[in-house]
């Protein structure tokens, strides 16, 4: 089996930055496949490094962009310039100019290798000095043009650069032809230089700075009070939240009937083998039913909980479906069912109808109790998670503590998440002390990293 | 690695894959072909996602067909377990031999006066009855068992439990079935694996990590026409450009099940038994349940399937020479 070249490892790296987990046999698989296929057909190197390495539609995105990036094909656009600007000197090329110092001689091929159209040896220049200077580990775009000198330095324009200050060295033979000829060279070696530094950090950023950067930034949001979030926060939640959702909803997929193995139905047995003078030709087996999980979700939506509600109901219906059998409602005084809305709207959209039509009114969570007795009752079974977020301050109406009562004893489980923490439980209008006693879990839910304990919590109850 | 020359010859090359698809009309993308080769070459199982009638299941068919190896189909759904999927041992058949056998084995041990004598004699015995000839194999043995090379299809694995992918992963990791009773029995040759997946279900990594993924998705006008051509001979140019056209322009609408590559055959065939030869919003709406399966996206699309139908009448007017240039020589 072969080891992984530089140029593999290096892809392989882009593509973990960019968010796609490539794990380490999947890259050994990889190599596998380009001993393979090689490196010459584009096409079939893109496909086979798409089917080892990224196993999902969204990863096959991602690892379609890396590979656009990663292996960008040369262009041969207008900088390839001709090859030089006095067209008549065509007939016969004078030799190269040449300083005498091979380290800068090195760079004046370079420079013009690259200038004739071979990038090659340019790139291959570029990918070592790269390793050298750390280009990879680059996070930010300001450090853009410091990377670049840096880059510059491992390659070693320092040199060539002190010929071209003025009076260095090149004094025996500063201003007659042949110096001003090995002058101009040196300055349009360096400026292609430059250049092609920069355009590789600029790559290099995009490959590996930009998405570590936003993996980042969505690392930190999850952790970040919901009730203080800026808009582009927001915009990120979202997809942390999807990928959230997902994870629980793996975690979660159900069995609904989990045979059990070994453990002989007797009385089904006995039935079926009836027929065969009981010698037991065909064997029943034990087997026990699993419920699906089925969330009751009771939300207030006055101004202070509003941007948990948010989450939490982008939360519950990332796992509607798939996970549980999910009934949403939202209050401030009156209870009303904001599954309709949900499921017809654009989130954003029935999200801001809700708060509109719902919010607004004086909390009174006495109310909302004797409103779900009064319409929703046959949804609280032995089966059934009620999952209330809300502050709990209910403008000193009567909290309805019987009401809660009933449901509690009628649920499978009350879990109950403040936005407010621990220390302002009860604290003013706050009836959440006198709530606590019937909920099986009380908790405070601060940042979305809180929702989905509180939700994974709910859901494991159903094993 | 084994030798070059255990790898059918059909599958020597990606262009050899796509050759060999091509023969028994079935079209492969570069993608597929190259999924195709590697899972032979690297002896590794696909995972085919996509959604429902784009070929996922056909692609496992056709390459059966294609390489004159045994099809060994396993369709998953929930409680699949090793006794369905792996093998089982004919309890019956045990049973009746022993309550037939009873008497001779009475008789065989009859003449040994110990405990530990007829025992002894007994524990002679005691394999026959989880041998082969009790074993009843099931699809992964099976296919485990060809002599020739097979065709392993695992169809619709996000159906089965979560367990039952554990289960799959030694046999699809070394193409191994270890029964206790009798031993570890290896692949004379390993099957082509291909599992495919409707995603209705996040599979488990452990899974993906050792196949090879491939993603088929609804394919483009150019695609569509070559496989419609392969698969509906006999279709007129002109209609086919059409239909194509509308089928592309339909997957655009807001429905929730938009017609694949099965739904556009279908509808092909029918145009054809209908003699059409070019595209109208009569016949369009007569044949629509052909195309669409639910209640709503008929509804949804009724309003504008006069424009639609127009559009399509246009898009493939306009292109006219471009489709048949383009057309594989």
């Amino acid at each position: 089996m072969q080891g992984i070249d530089s140029q593999l490892a290096g892809f392989v790296r882009a593509l973990r930055a960019a968010g796609a987990e490539a794990s380490l046999a999947e890259a050994i698989d990889a190599a596998r496949a380009v001993a393979l296929v090689g490196y010459a057909d584009r096409d079939a190197l893109k496909s086979s490094l798409s089917a080892t390495l990224a196993k999902s539609e969204e990863e096959k995105a991602i690892c379609d962009e890396v590979f656009e990036l990663f292996f960008r094909v040369p262009e041969r656009g207008p900088e390839a310039d001709p090859p030089a600007d006095g067209s008549g000197q065509d007939g016969e090329q004078p030799p190269p100019p040449r300083t005498g110092d091979a380290d800068v001689d090195a760079l004046l091929d370079l420079a013009e290798q690259h200038a004739a159209g071979d990038r090659g040896a340019m790139a291959a220049a570029l990918q070592r000095a790269g390793q050298k200077a750390g280009v990879d580990d680059i996070r930010f775009q300001s450090q853009t043009a410091y990377l670049t000198r840096q880059l510059l330095e491992a390659m070693g324009i320092r040199k060539l650069e002190q010929q071209l200050q003025p009076g260095a060295d090149a004094g025996e033979a500063d201003m007659d032809g042949e110096g001003t000829v090995l002058r101009q060279a040196l300055a349009a070696a360096r400026a292609r230089l430059q250049r092609q530094a920069r355009a590789h950090v600029e790559q290099r950023f995009a490959l590996f700075g930009k998405p570590a950067t936003e993996a980042f930034m969505a690392e930190v949001a999850v952790q970040r009070p919901l009730g203080r979030m800026s808009p582009a926060d927001m915009d990120r939640m979202k997809g942390a939240v999807a990928r959230m959702a997902k994870r629980l909803a793996q975690r979660h997929s159900h069995r609904r009937r989990i045979t059990l193995r070994g453990q002989l139905d007797l009385r089904r047995t006995i039935r079926a083998n009836a027929g065969h003078d009981g010698v037991p030709v065909t064997l029943h087996f034990k087997h026990k039913r699993v419920d699906k999980p089925r969330i009751v979700a009771v939300c207030d939506v006055s101004g202070s909980v509003a941007a948990h509600v948010r989450f939490l109901l982008l939360f519950l219906y990332a796992l509607q479906g798939t996970v549980a059998d999910l009934r949403a409602f939202a209050f401030s005084n009156r209870l009303r069912d904001v599954g309709p809305p949900l499921e017809r709207l654009p989130f954003d959209d029935a999200m801001n109808l809700i708060l509109k039509e719902v919010g607004g009114g004086s909390t009174d969570y006495g109310q909302a109790w004797q409103d779900l007795y009064d319409q929703h009752w046959q949804l609280i079974d032995g089966r059934t998670t009620v999952l209330v977020l809300g502050d709990g301050r209910s403008n000193m109406t009567n909290p309805r503590l019987d009401l809660f009562g009933e449901l509690a004893a009628r649920a499978k489980r009350v879990v109950w998440l403040s936005p407010e923490g621990e220390g302002r439980w009860g604290t003013g209008d706050s009836a959440l002390l006198q709530y606590r006693p019937f909920c099986t879990h009380l908790g405070h839910a601060a940042t979305a990293a809180d929702l989905e304990r509180a939700i994974d919590e709910a859901l494991s109850a159903y094993g | 690695m084994p030798a070059e020359s255990i790898h059918p010859p059909g599958l020597a090359s990606i262009d050899t894959v796509t050759a060999t698809l091509a023969s028994v009309g079935y079209i492969a993308t570069r993608q597929i072909a190259t999924a195709v080769y590697l899972a032979q070459h690297l002896r590794k199982p696909v995972l085919i996602e996509g959604p429902a009638g784009v070929g996922k299941t056909e692609l496992a068919v056709s390459t059966a067909k294609a390489l004159g190896h045994a099809l060994i189909r396993l369709q998953c759904y929930e409680g699949l377990d090793d006794s369905r999927a792996l093998y089982e041992w004919k309890y019956g058949k045990q049973l009746l031999y022993t309550q037939i056998l009873k008497e001779k084995i009475g008789h065989l041990i009859g003449d040994s006066d110990t405990l530990e004598g007829a025992f002894g004699k007994l524990a002679g015995f005691q394999d026959m009855f989880f041998s082969r000839e009790f074993l009843q194999p099931r699809p992964l043995l099976q296919a485990m068992e060809q002599p020739g090379g097979s065709v392993l299809l695992i169809d619709e694995i996000d159906k089965s439990e979560e367990s039952f992918e554990a289960l799959l992963l030694e046999v699809l990791a070394d193409y191994q079935v270890t029964i206790p009773e009798i031993g570890t029995i290896s692949a004379q040759v390993p099957p082509l694996v291909i599992l495919t997946s409707n995603n209705t279900r996040e599979l488990g990594d452990a899974l993906k990590r050792r196949c090879l993924h491939l993603h088929i998705g609804y394919p483009d006008a150019v695609l569509e026409q070559r496989v419609l051509r392969s698969r509906v001979p006999g279709l007129p140019e002109l209609l086919l450009a059409q239909l194509v056209a509308f089928i592309q322009l339909l997957r655009l609408q807001n429905i929730r099940k938009p017609p694949s590559m099965a739904e556009s055959v279908d509808w092909a065939r029918t145009l054809l038994l209908l003699h059409a030869d070019a595209l109208d919003e009569a016949l369009v709406r007569d044949t629509l349940n052909v195309l669409l399966k639910r209640e709503t996206d008929i509804a949804e699309v009724q309003g504008n399937l006069g424009q639609l139908a127009q559009a399509a009448v246009q898009a493939a007017s306009a292109p006219t020479s471009q489709p048949a240039a383009r057309a594989p020589a």
